[in-house]
């Protein structure tokens, strides 16, 4: 119960279009966590599986059922909003029965099932209370009780945790999880914050400019991102990007004196490219240490669990992250060594991930 | 150095409030005061100024059957007109709420008639309303003598009320619309999820949150309905026929300027004022207990 199919959508305002043909299956009972910058179409493309907005082509199917043309209500979804959408009128106890209310429940069970849902999301002692005299947590706990209680199929999220302090979103993120394992419904969860989307997913769309970047477990988004935005977009810090061209020897060249070798073959020779290390994979090593690029310390980030050491190369930025404790200090010359293996290459043009194999796999969900 | 040139601000203040004080002084104060002695005393028959009479004036009123006739009039006129504008705005308040094309053009549009003076008014109603020639002459076609104001007393407080609620009509559409542009999208939408059709919205969600504009809505228009009438019964029916629209304000007129009794008019202004001040007291009371949004 729960599955949902999205067949080539499209969305357009006018002329503007806004989400480019997407396409999508997602099984009953997992957890998708749609993540990108604003902007990106994410919460759109939400918008339309609840229908709160029309879809201009394409087709999305609920449990093999079209909805294209379905009222929100027809459709078996609950949504749990950004700003909460609590009524401001109706006491908390209200709030979480009135899907209920609307469906005719009898006031016995209705009254049952609200205390049940208060139940699962700690609000019993809460019930006669307004929204207004709540605190962030507790709202945000209104709104997930109040999609809980319809026993829906599909769950949407619209960023529900960005309005909440650091702390509580953490602990709002477990207990989002722990929620979805206990029912077990089908979960789409749109957010711009990755560690939100990391944590949160089974699988993870990544979305960019209306379009669907890459597919994917966190990890393979993590380990092997499709595109370059992916690569850009995905970890933090963000993984170092430079533009260059590949030699005869699979040696990548960022300028005259900086270059990195490559695993063999993996791109042919003068081809423009896009290199990428995450800040975990890259080792600072004495300046002027053989086959290391020569960077110059621009400052360090402290981190507690570890530091980041952030370096200029010759006007690019370059960031590496390291777990043991340093001296270095802003305007030190030090070394860079990147080993082959950990080495994402993109092409300059089309963005997309050189593999030396066949074309990247996850792009094939697209 | 300071060198621009500086006034106390306490004198600056004074000196822009003094215009305003003085309209204030001349056109509510003044009258309001000479309202007052006249409501206590009265004239001497022959000249030779005024005798204090104390409450004299009020109890005369109070037992006079044709000045409860008013007062009753009056309500019927408040609730009547009150009822149709607030009932017919928050209507079109709530379809044009769910097309928002050109809401702008709208809002300038329908305020336009709150902005024509009630006589002109009036006298525009009296012509489509009139029973030989008007829009409705055509009922008097089929059926001789139905609809007739200048006759027929009721016939003649239907008028005075259409014509009192085609201008508040835009007045209160303008506050309704707001209010409902107010709520914020996200709610209605989490009903529409919660499976609430448009209509279940309205009165679940939207008319809830809109206690606070319905509350101050009723008090403008029941008060206006008080004051503003005037023109209107004025020019329409005279407060005629056979008092059937004589309102609480037509009939202060009516005493005073035409019955020339000064203190029995100045008295029922009193009341009048009374009933209004007691209308704003309760409005501002009320008011800032009701709800807010957030």
């Amino acid at each position: 119960m729960g599955s949902i199919a999205i067949r080539n959508v499209r969305k357009a305002y006018g002329k503007n279009a806004v989400v480019h043909g997407v396409d999508l299956e997602i099984a009953s009972g997992e957890f998708i966590v749609v993540l990108g910058p604003s902007g990106c179409g994410k919460s759109t493309l939400l918008r339309m599986i609840a229908g709160l907005e029309e879809i201009s082509s394409g087709e999305i199917a609920i449990d093999g059922r079209v909805v294209n043309k379905l009222e929100p209500r027809e459709r078996g979804c609950a949504m749990v909003f950004q700003n909460y959408a609590l009524y401001p009128h109706m006491s908390v106890g209200e709030n979480i029965g009135y899907a209920l209310k609307v469906a005719g429940v009898p006031k016995a069970e209705r009254l049952r099932r609200v205390a049940e849902t208060a139940k699962i999301v700690g609000l019993e002692a809460f019930l006669d209370r307004k929204p207004a005299a709540l605190s962030g947590g507790q709202r945000q706990r209104v709104a997930m009780g109040r999609a809980i209680v319809r026993e829906p199929g599909v769950f949407l999220f619209d960023e529900p945790l960005s309005n909440l302090d650091a702390k509580l979103r953490v602990a709002m993120r477990a207990e989002i999880r722990r929620l979805h394992r206990r029912l077990g419904a089908t979960s789409v969860f749109v957010t711009h914050d990755q560690i939100e989307a990391m944590t949160l997913a089974d699988r993870l769309i990544v979305m960019n400019g209306g379009r669907v970047e890459q597919v994917g477990t966190p990890a393979e988004v993590y380990n092997r991102p499709a595109t370059r935005f992916v690569a850009g977009f995905v970890g933090s810090p963000a993984m170092n990007l430079m533009e260059g061209v590949v030699d005869a020897h699979d040696v990548f060249i960022y300028d005259q004196t900086r270059r990195v070798a490559l695993p063999p073959s993996l791109a042919p020779a003068g081809a423009r490219v896009a290199l990428g290390v995450r800040a975990e994979a890259a080792r600072l090593v004495p300046a002027g240490t053989e086959g290391s690029l020569d960077a110059v310390v621009d400052f360090v980030e402290e981190l507690g669990a570890g530091r980041v050491v952030h370096t200029d190369l010759d006007g690019l930025s370059f960031a590496v992250a390291i777990a043991e404790t340093t001296t270095l200090k802003a305007g030190d010359a030090v070394g860079i060594r990147i080993a082959p293996q950990d080495v994402h290459l993109y092409s300059a043009e089309s963005g997309l991930r050189i593999d030396g194999k066949a074309a990247a796999p996850a792009m094939a969900a697209n | 150095m300071e060198k621009r040139v500086t006034f106390s601000s306490t004198t600056i203040g004074l000196l822009f409030a003094f215009p305003m004080l003085l309209l204030v002084f001349v056109f509510f104060y003044w009258p309001g005061g000479q309202a007052l002695f006249w409501a206590f005393t009265l004239e001497q028959p022959w000249g030779g100024g005024n005798k204090w009479v104390g409450f004299q004036n009020f109890a005369h009123l109070l037992k006079d059957p044709i000045y409860w006739n008013s007062i009753t009039r009056s309500l019927v006129f408040g609730a009547g007109s009150t009822a149709i504008a607030m009932g017919v705005a928050l209507v079109l308040a709530v379809l044009t709420d769910r097309e928002m094309k050109g809401h702008s053009a709208y809002r300038s549009i329908f305020v336009w008639p709150y902005a024509i003076a009630a006589p002109a008014l009036g006298l525009a109603f009296r012509f489509i309303l009139a029973p030989e020639a008007g829009l409705l002459s055509i009922l008097n076609r089929v059926w001789p003598d139905i609809w007739n104001p200048a006759l027929d007393g009721n016939d003649a407080m239907i008028a005075i009320i259409v014509a009192f609620s085609w201008k508040y009509i835009g007045y209160n559409f303008i506050f309704f619309l707001s209010a409902l542009q107010g709520i914020p999208r996200s709610l209605i939408e989490a009903a529409a999820m919660d499976g609430s059709g448009p209509l279940r919205r309205v009165f679940d969600i939207q008319l809830p949150l809109l206690t606070p504009t319905l509350f101050f809505l009723l008090v403008i228009n029941i008060t206006e309905s008080f004051q503003d009438s005037f023109g209107i019964v004025d020019i329409m029916t005279q407060g005629g026929p056979a008092r059937a629209t004589e309102l609480m304000v037509y009939k202060i007129y009516f005493d005073g300027f035409k019955g020339l009794d000064y203190s029995g008019a100045a008295a029922q202004s009193i009341i009048l004022m009374v009933l209004v001040i007691l209308l704003t007291i309760l409005q501002f009371r009320f008011i800032e207990r009701r709800i807010h949004y957030k």
